[in-house]
């Protein structure tokens, strides 16, 4: 039965040559634990990939209870902790995926800074890594302030008013992300939770199918 | 049968008869064993990635994600900080040479030249070799950028104290709880002085802990209205015994309430 369903889609879109691309390539011995156990180091990219997604599915089941709103956001937040079922484990992997995936995304830039694996032909791919890093910093400091607590507000507050201050574009920045060039609230949490929950996602998607291609476009890097 | 299984386009293919065909790169060149991504290596990718599911979940269990009181924009006491991977750059803020006057040093030159160095790596570092140890400038600003990060984040952190932190912003659901103010308990409540520090709901204040949510027993209550406890002095109660009673009832019927 699978097998008719795959060769009625094969024959319409031809998707075996896409199933090569992702899935039929060799692993060299050099990055494989299970030859030389040090090649563990090879493991903390995808452990980032494997965090991401899970970061992004309990993200998915946070915005069924979560309500961006300053009446309604921390209340949300403390029915989903104390009354929903499993609310706090979900809650929990959400809370601590993003410090995990900081953490994951630091060892792997290291791995590859120290292995001298963006060198020439893979520059482009450092740039795009690095530019994830970036995005990842930034949704932490957007769902920083989601919970709607006060040391969401406090912190947001201070990460405002250093926007604020920046040369020339300072006024704007901080309007841009406030909603205001004062206020600290209504407009800020909605606007945090769009960038949070819709752009940098977006851009986060983007990057790392770039990632990705590129990676198996040069292949990994040689051994040292 | 040159594509999927002998695959014919109606009409105007938009595939070229001659379409190069993505080669996955061959690892001849690296000597050694090589090994199918698909399936072997990926079941012990599977592997790896169940064993690291299973630390992360014990993480997520024995520490629920912290939640403080709704955020009161009106706390001036309220001492901001950022989590924990911002740490250093708003320790960096807080040094002469990168506040006040110098403020575009902390919040743009410093850090813009370490992350623009970041993202530059490859073209700053443009030799052919590969091992730290043939490539030192770029090495040693990596471990000097490494440590300043974790200095600096150690120095952001070790004036707080966490568990204090925790405790006196622990989340409370102020309609959760009905003040039942006629009660007579709530009489020796408010003209005992208890209410001043304690709150007209409650709900605690800036030199005391919210009576709401405490799992204690009547006695215990009435031990520490008498003699304190903590930060609490001995003698805030000084009424009748009978008061003493009510007043434990009281307290102990507002946490059944919930």
């Amino acid at each position: 039965m699978m097998q008719k369903i795959y060769d009625w889609i094969d024959e319409r879109v031809d998707i075996t040559p896409l199933w090569r691309d992702i899935a039929d390539h060799e692993v060299p011995e050099h990055v494989n634990p299970a030859h030389h156990f040090s090649a563990f180091v090879y493991c903390f990219g995808g452990l980032t990939f494997f965090v991401t997604v899970i970061q992004i599915l309990s993200g998915m089941f946070l915005t069924m209870y979560y309500v961006p709103d300053i009446e309604n956001a921390w209340k949300s937040v403390y029915y989903l902790q104390t009354e929903v079922a499993h609310g706090q484990i979900v809650r929990g992997m959400h809370h601590w995926g993003a410090s995990v995936v900081i953490v994951m995304l630091f060892l792997h830039t290291l791995r590859v800074f120290f292995q001298g694996a963006y060198k020439k032909p893979r520059e482009l791919n450092w740039m795009v890594g690095v530019s994830i890093f970036f995005i990842m910093l930034a949704l932490g400091l957007t769902g920083y302030l989601l919970p709607w607590d006060n040391k969401a507000y406090f912190a947001t507050q201070v990460t405002l008013n250093i926007a604020g201050d920046l040369p020339y574009i300072g006024d704007f920045a901080k309007t841009l992300l406030a909603g205001d060039p004062e206020i600290v609230g209504a407009q800020t949490l909605t606007r945090f939770f769009a960038i949070h929950v819709f752009f940098l996602p977006a851009a986060l998607f983007a990057l790392m199918g770039a990632h990705f291609i590129l990676i198996r476009k040069q292949g990994i890097s040689g051994p040292l | 049968m040159k594509k999927g299984k002998g695959m014919q386009f109606v009409g105007d293919s938009r595939i070229t008869a001659n379409k190069q065909k993505f080669i996955p790169k061959d690892y001849s060149e690296y000597p050694g064993k090589t090994e199918a991504f698909w399936p072997n290596f990926l079941l012990k990718e599977w592997l790896v990635g169940a064993v690291f599911l299973v630390g992360f979940l014990s993480l997520t269990m024995a520490h629920p994600a912290p939640l403080e009181k709704m955020a009161d924009p009106t706390d001036a006491a309220y001492i901001p900080l950022p989590d924990w991977y911002f740490l250093f750059l708003y320790q960096l803020l807080k040094y002469q040479f990168a506040s006040g006057p110098y403020f575009i040093m902390g919040a743009v030159v410093i850090p813009g030249l370490a992350f623009g160095g970041l993202f530059l790596a490859p073209f700053l570092d443009n030799g052919t070799k590969r091992r730290p140890f043939h490539r030192p400038i770029a090495t040693s600003l990596m471990l000097l950028g490494l440590v300043s990060v974790i200095w600096l984040t150690w120095e952001a952190a070790e004036h707080v104290d966490w568990e204090v932190r925790a405790e006196q912003n622990k989340p409370v659901l102020e309609e959760a709880v009905e003040i039942d103010k006629e009660d007579p308990g709530y009489e020796v409540y408010s003209s005992q002085a208890c209410i001043n520090c304690h709150g007209d709901n409650l709900q605690g204040g800036a030199a005391a802990p919210s009576l709401i949510g405490i799992d204690r027993s009547a006695e215990e209550i009435m031990d520490i209205a008498k003699n304190g406890t903590g930060s609490m002095p001995a003698g805030q109660f000084e009424g009748s015994d009978e008061e003493l009673q009510q007043l434990a009832e009281f307290i102990v019927s507002a946490n059944k309430e919930e």
